[in-house]
């Protein structure tokens, strides 16, 4: 573009947010979370139980102040492994291993910060080192996957998820042969409890319970922030995206592909390697092999937040209220495990519906350029044409 | 030209090189260096169990559900579906296949077992080719799905307490076992521990004494596999939808439709795996019992460059890794480090003279820590001893991944007329 030609400021987001496409992505997840309720609906009334009572104890559970502070505990935790997930899915790379990252990540900085070497360092200070060091681990730990597709054209879905494999037993080897501690009284081992002075504080958000909502709430609404920014007004996010939509094109106008791959995995690896802090500084205060399971729940909450901010923080709220207020369910003698089938269609049928949204979407575009494209000479065709199809 | 003449052109992929195709005597040569191998192992560290009659029959009956996944994995992506979802088909597999054999004795369970398989291969192929959803995506939502079905269905038919787990199989409600007559006799030798006499013997004892009729069933099914896609006119047709699907849509091949019966197929040969995994491995259905063996079935299928030959020996690898675990491993694992230390070493020295410094340096510095590592420890701590598979199919990839071709359209989704 020359200087000349690009006198007219971009016209305001507003105007270019297009309905026709906007509308079907968000009746999308509306539409598949509908089909999950249902499909749950006739698999409880098919084994005899009553799905509207479940439903509605879920609802009543899940309400309750004690549980809002659970939900919002599990949504840090589901939201940062979301982010993870989603930095490598903008540009079609699929960390499939923030399960693993995020375990190697809070062990190895939970054994260093509760040392006995490190006793000298302010509270505060710690919880920094902890979070770096995390971090730093679940980049490295990522990294090798990275390296693997760059180096060797190994596909890092079947590298992030040996990986896991292999963080897990390494876990537990250093865990049980070296660095673990056993308490008075506890069956298990962990890598000791941090001092008080490093236990992060919790906020007391929620009205109607003595609880707190673990501290880590507010760096997981950081990084959001930070997120969001990332990808969408920095370099490196425009580069990013351009690689997910076209890979041939981005590396036509100089973007290394490699060099994407590598950052964009070290990054979310890093992120990745913060899943278990929340608990970790926050509830647990050490690092346990209860901590687990949350990589695999980020994929889902990224693929129904469609890798978008906002998106997976609904989506981070909606699988904690459902991973809550599940647990009413066994009192009334409904298995709870309603709830895993839930979550599964949904996530099933979210994808699908997004894929149809979109065809949608682009066809309804479609036709109004192509009207447009049609109108009665004179009225600059190709003009209307490209702005239509912004 | 007629149209199969034509497809087999299309098949055949584009500019396909000198086919470096796995010779008869070249995997005779496989087998002999490797049973050397194991047996000079056996030789100069006494570790019996690297070459027993128990290692080596866990070591298939590891290997067959790796393989069954792979066979999956290349049925799918033969047709151009990329199918990490056979995690998922195998875990619907384990469930059914216990579920089935439980209550209708064990051929109609593996039935059963199969169809639970088939039909999560229907979803993916429901999800991928109709819809056009991406296939990892796809996979991913299938394998996080299946674990809550069966633990639904297994609050459901076995009630709180079986909410994990399934009542264990009756001897009667499994598949039978044969021997092959007169091996057992050979059991005489292994005891001697005579160099590769004695090692010979358990292998055979390993591979042909008291083998599930489903394991054979599985050796057939990747031969059955290799001669109906290479050598029948559907597998043409699945493949030239893999490799290039408008040329395929040309030539009159309903892609959807080959597309779906390579998907399905795929979800069925996994199911097949899980079923094995619950009803012969193991006599119960525990979750999570797949541990993964869906993703290594993927990674044999790669490492065997989508054929059923490299994909057997593949799974034969990663099966006998994974099965160190059972007997002995600390012990087995460590010993088995001279043998990979050579071959890494081997490898090093053969890359460095073809030129190839990058993954000449990885084998060598790989090579030289296995004997780092064998000469400072005794034993290898039992849980390292259980990521050895995954370490396994990490270094093998690494080392082996850039020779491979895949089939040209693989993972992309296709539009008919798009």
């Amino acid at each position: 573009m020359s200087a000349g030609t690009t006198t007219a400021s971009p016209p305001p987001f507003w105007r270019r947010i297009d309905p026709a496409k906007l509308l079907p992505q968000l009746i999308a997840p509306v539409a598949a979370l509908l089909l999950a309720a249902v499909i749950s609906w006739i698999a409880l009334s098919l084994t005899g139980k009553d799905a509207a009572q479940a439903f509605s104890d879920m609802l009543d559970f899940g309400t309750q102040p004690d549980s809002i502070v659970e939900i919002l505990n599990k949504a840090s935790e589901y939201y940062i492994a979301a982010v993870a997930v989603a930095i490598g899915f903008k540009m079609g790379l699929f960390n499939i291993g923030v399960e693993g990252q995020s375990k190697i990540g809070a062990f190895m900085a939970g054994a260093l910060a509760s040392a006995s070497f490190m006793s000298w360092m302010p509270g505060s200070l710690r919880i920094v080192l902890i979070i770096v060091v995390a971090a730093i681990v679940g980049a490295i730990w990522a990294s090798i996957a990275a390296l693997l597709k760059t180096q060797r054209g190994v596909s890092e879905v079947i590298s992030t998820l040996m990986l896991n494999a292999i963080a897990g037993q390494v876990v537990t080897w250093l865990l049980n042969d070296h660095w673990g501690v056993q308490q008075p009284g506890a069956q298990i081992k962990t890598t000791g409890v941090l001092p008080e002075s490093s236990w992060m504080p919790g906020l007391p958000i929620v009205s109607g319970t003595d609880q707190k909502v673990l501290g880590f709430l507010a760096i997981a609404a950081v990084l959001g922030v930070v997120y969001w920014f990332t990808i969408n007004r920095t370099r490196f996010g425009f580069d990013l995206r351009a690689t997910g939509y076209n890979p041939f094109a981005a590396t036509a106008s100089g973007v290394s592909a490699k060099k994407m791959v590598i950052t964009a995995m070290v990054i979310s690896g890093a992120i990745g390697g913060l899943v278990n802090l929340p608990r970790m500084l926050g509830e647990t205060h050490t690092y346990t092999e209860g901590f687990g399971g949350i990589g695999f729940t980020g994929i889902a909450v990224a693929l129904l937040g469609r890798n978008h901010p906002v998106g997976m923080a609904l989506g981070a709220i909606l699988w904690g209220f459902l991973a809550r207020s599940q647990l009413i369910l066994d009192l009334d003698g409904i298995p709870k495990e309603i709830v895993v089938i839930m979550q599964g269609v949904a996530v099933l049928s979210v994808v699908v519906a997004y894929e149809l949204a979109n065809r949608i979407g682009r066809r309804a575009q479609q036709k109004r350029v192509g009207a447009a494209t049609a109108a009665p000479v004179g009225s600059a065709p190709l003009a209307t044409a490209s702005e239509e199809s912004k | 030209m007629s149209t199969d003449a034509m497809l087999s052109a299309v098949a055949a992929g584009p500019a396909a090189p000198k086919r470096r195709r796995m010779s008869t005597s070249r995997i005779l040569l496989i087998i002999a260096g490797t049973l050397i191998g194991l047996s000079l192992v056996h030789l100069l560290t006494g570790a019996d169990d690297v070459t027993s009659q128990g290692a080596i029959q866990a070591a298939l009956q590891a290997a067959v559900p790796i393989g069954l996944a792979g066979l999956g994995g290349l049925w799918s992506e033969r047709a151009g579906v990329v199918n990490i979802g056979l995690e998922g088909q195998m875990i619907l597999g384990t469930w059914f296949g216990a579920w089935g054999s439980l209550n209708y004795g064990p051929w109609v369970g593996l039935l059963i077992g199969i169809a639970g398989g088939a039909i999560g291969g229907l979803l993916h192929a429901l999800a991928t080719v109709t819809f056009g959803v991406d296939h990892i995506i796809s996979g991913v939502a299938i394998t996080l799905l299946a674990p809550g079905i069966t633990r639904y269905l297994s609050f459901i038919v076995w009630g709180s307490g079986g909410a994990t787990q399934s009542p264990a199989l009756k001897p009667d409600q499994t598949v039978p076992r044969v021997s092959v007559p007169f091996v057992d006799k050979l059991a005489g030798l292994e005891k001697h521990h005579w160099f590769l006499v004695s090692d010979l013997a358990g292998v055979l004892r390993g591979l042909l004494v008291d083998v599930s009729l489903v394991t054979v069933l599985a050796v057939l099914l990747i031969v059955g596999t290799g001669l109906v896609l290479w050598r029948s006119p559907f597998g043409l047709r699945v493949r030239s939808v893999g490799e290039d699907p408008r040329a395929a849509e040309s030539l009159g091949i309903n892609v959807y439709k080959y597309k779906y019966y390579g998907v399905v197929i795929s979800g069925a040969m996994a199911g097949l795996g899980g079923v094995y995994l619950s009803t012969v491995s193991s006599v119960i259905f525990r979750e999570g019992q797949t541990g993964g063996r869906g993703y290594i079935g993927l990674a044999a299928m790669i490492f065997g460059n989508w054929r059923p030959g490299g994909l057997a020996l593949g799974a034969s690898l990663f099966g006998y890794t994974d099965a160190l675990q059972l007997r002995r491993g600390s012990e087995s694992v460590h010993a088995l480090l001279i043998l990979v230390g050579a071959l890494l070493l081997a490898l090093a020295v053969w890359e460095f003279v073809r030129r190839n410094t990058v993954v000449g340096v990885a084998a060598g510095v790989l090579g030289i820590l296995s004997y780092v590592i064998y000469f400072t420890v005794d034993k290898i701590p039992t849980a390292l001893v259980q990521a050895t598979p995954y370490i396994t199919v990490l270094v093998v990839l690494a080392l082996a991944a850039q020779r491979l071709r895949m089939p040209a359209a693989d993972g992309k989704t296709y539009r008919r007329g798009g």
